[in-house]
């Protein structure tokens, strides 16, 4: 498992203060982050991939600084966006997955196996040479997630997964997340999703006001909601 | 190139991209040259048996050829007229092989294969040009057109739920500012996928 350390981390766009002194170290499996629109979970998770450079404070993974180590960082965390449209660069599914592994280097050879063995995992073997964008919603998050972890990145990180599925692709993403040996960084709405998860961060306002096992951080996430 | 590739493991779809790319320039130069029917027409029935080899689905190949079906309907009655029966015949011959020829390369090629060529072909010229960045480029324009033409159809849709026939400038501004806004997020995708590398 990947060291995330917070420290003293704060971000402001413009006069909008979105995170307040957030101090945390993410040494766990599974965790979730959970809270309302516009609460800073978001602008949280991508400061671990240097999406989002804190403007006060700073973010390390296993002790590398991620404002100056971004590119070393992003091979170690991957990221799955919310809309996997916008996270699919190439024409094909098994030209997107191969995508990530030419940026690496690699031989053809190993691109192909690795990429074969990535679709095979996610079930998309059959749609290898198939147009990316006539997926299904569901089936386009899982080539987003085949893409990333082809990689093999040691942290992915998921910033609202489920929110654009129906129900069905939603569970069916969100067991793929329980099962996966790297750890697993969540943000998302689905409260069930993180249910069993190791730890669940509660964000309000740009600040933690929960930090624990999942039941006792969604029983104040709830109440917050009320 | 969207979506008309056609998997297939012919030697037709295992030969080198950049070979293919030759012999097709090849191939049309020789056929727009050509003055002699007899060979137009050894011509068409050698592309046709490349179709029957390549295993290309025969709705698909036949939706790549129609187009220009329907121009040489207009353009050969015109050009019979003013030139000859056998002039008309010799450039309808001429297009339609040279069409069926870009198709079936289309059909049987990658993008990936495509980009490679490209890339390789602009390899000499490191010094002045990223052939890598070209190729991505390429790529992300032959992606983008899905992208684009769905938040057009999805800007389509609003209006009509709306009941709204707005301007032409009531559609574009929508759909720019949400182009903008995909490119935006691909771009965050791509940083997030290494590409700063």
């Amino acid at each position: 498992m990947s060291i995330i350390r917070f420290e003293e981390v704060g971000h402001s766009f413009g006069d909008r203060t979105v995170l307040r002194e957030v101090n945390l170290s993410l040494t766990e499996h599974r965790i979730g982050i959970v809270g309302a629109n516009g609460s800073g979970k978001s602008t949280l998770v991508r400061m671990i991939n240097g999406l989002v450079t804190p403007t006060s404070g700073t973010v390390t993974v296993d002790a590398l600084n991620v404002a100056r180590h971004a590119r070393d960082v992003r091979r170690k965390v991957g990221f799955i966006f919310t809309n996997p449209d916008n996270q699919i660069v190439m024409p094909t599914v098994q030209e997107d997955v191969a995508f990530t592994l030419r940026r690496r280097g690699l031989s053809p050879a190993e691109i192909s196996t690795r990429t074969a063995a990535a679709l095979e995992q996610f079930g998309l073997s059959g749609h290898a040479e198939h147009p990316a964008h006539r997926l299904s919603g569901g089936q386009k998050q899982l080539l987003a997630l085949a893409a990333v972890l082809v990689a093999q990145p040691a942290t992915i990180v998921a910033d609202e997964p489920t929110t654009l599925l129906d129900a069905r692709n939603a569970r069916r993403i969100g067991e793929l997340l329980q099962t996966l040996p790297q750890q697993v960084i969540v943000v998302t709405h689905h409260l069930h999703l993180v249910e069993e998860f190791d730890r669940v961060i509660v964000i309000e306002e740009g600040e933690v006001v929960a930090d624990g096992a999942p039941a006792q951080s969604l029983a104040t996430y709830r109440a917050l909601l009320q | 190139m969207i979506g008309l590739y056609s998997p297939g493991t012919s030697f037709i779809h295992r030969a080198p991209t950049l070979l293919k790319l030759f012999l097709l320039s090849l191939c049309v130069v020789m056929i727009g040259t050509s003055p002699d029917l007899r060979i137009v027409g050894a011509a068409a029935s050698g592309v046709v048996l490349l179709f029957l080899i390549a295993r290309v689905p025969v709705r698909a190949a036949a939706a790549q050829i129609a187009p220009i079906l329907l121009i040489l309907l207009v353009a050969v009655p015109i050009q019979g007229l003013l030139s000859g029966w056998t002039v008309a015949a010799l450039m309808a011959g001429r297009l339609l092989v040279a069409v069926a020829l870009a198709a079936l390369f289309t059909m049987t090629t990658t993008v990936t294969a495509v980009l490679e060529a490209f890339q390789t072909l602009l390899r000499p010229f490191r010094r002045f040009i990223d052939a890598d960045r070209v190729g991505l480029l390429v790529a992300l324009t032959i992606r983008c057109i899905p992208l684009v033409a769905d938040i057009v159809r999805e800007v389509l849709e609003a209006r009509t739920a709306r009941g709204t026939q707005g301007s032409l400038v009531s559609i574009a501004v929508p759909v720019v500012v949400r182009s903008l806004y995909a490119a935006d997020a691909l771009g965050e995708a791509l940083i997030a996928r290494g590409l700063d590398d």
